[in-house]
């Protein structure tokens, strides 16, 4: 599989995907 | 606290970190692809021995300055009787856990900077010695790393900007 940090759009594929992750975790667990 | 305090130390932490994050969007959406083609050609020199190692200066002692200021807001501005800010915020307490997360990825990204982008690119520019192998390796590592604090300052940044009760607008 490949890496997404090799490319520029999946470097910020990642991190929308890790934004919306951790808004949940947070919403859900921590607020 | 006075808020004109509060106000001035949230400004420098916001100028120190567009000039650390606006280097790293410059290394990774311009510098990197166009070092690509300056190699074909042969142009290169002028990059690796005039660019890069003023923007990494900047870079790495803006990233400094703005976690500095970035703790020393939340010691003044998010603390309450019992705990201060800064712990209040790495030990996600309450209502500063949502910008804890903030200053936890933040200082993942600035680690990665002194402990893995700069040591490696000293490697690549030839500012210290190193064979042929440990440069390729050094950008690889510099590479990843860089593209790593890229992915993490994109949920850093809304973070910060919607974990303060100061300026969330009611997010969490």
């Amino acid at each position: 599989m490949k890496n997404p940090l090799d490319s520029i759009t999946g470097t910020i594929t990642s991190g929308v995907v890790l934004t919306l992750v951790l808004y949940v975790f947070v919403k859900g667990f921590l607020v | 606290m006075d808020p004109l305090f509060l106000a001035i130390e949230r400004w420098l932490h916001v100028l120190a970190g567009i000039t650390w994050i606006g280097l790293l969007y410059y290394f990774n959406f311009v510098q990197v692809p166009g070092l690509a083609g300056a190699n074909a050609d042969g142009t290169a020199a002028g990059i690796t021995k005039h660019i890069a190692p003023r923007a990494l200066l900047w870079f790495r002692w803006a990233a400094v300055a703005t976690w500095l200021t970035g703790a020393a807001y939340l010691l003044l501005g998010h603390g309450t009787g019992e705990m201060n800010g800064v712990a209040r915020a790495f030990m996600l307490q309450g209502s500063a856990a949502p910008i804890g997360v903030g200053a936890w990825l933040g200082t993942i990204m600035l680690f990665n900077v002194w402990a893995l982008i700069w040591p490696n690119q000293k490697k690549v520019l030839g500012l210290v010695e190193a064979s042929d192998e440990e440069k390729v390796k050094g950008a690889r590592v510099a590479l990843l790393a860089s593209r790593t604090n890229t992915m993490l300052s994109i949920p850093m940044l809304f973070f910060m900007i919607t974990g303060s009760p100061a300026h969330g607008g009611g997010l969490f």
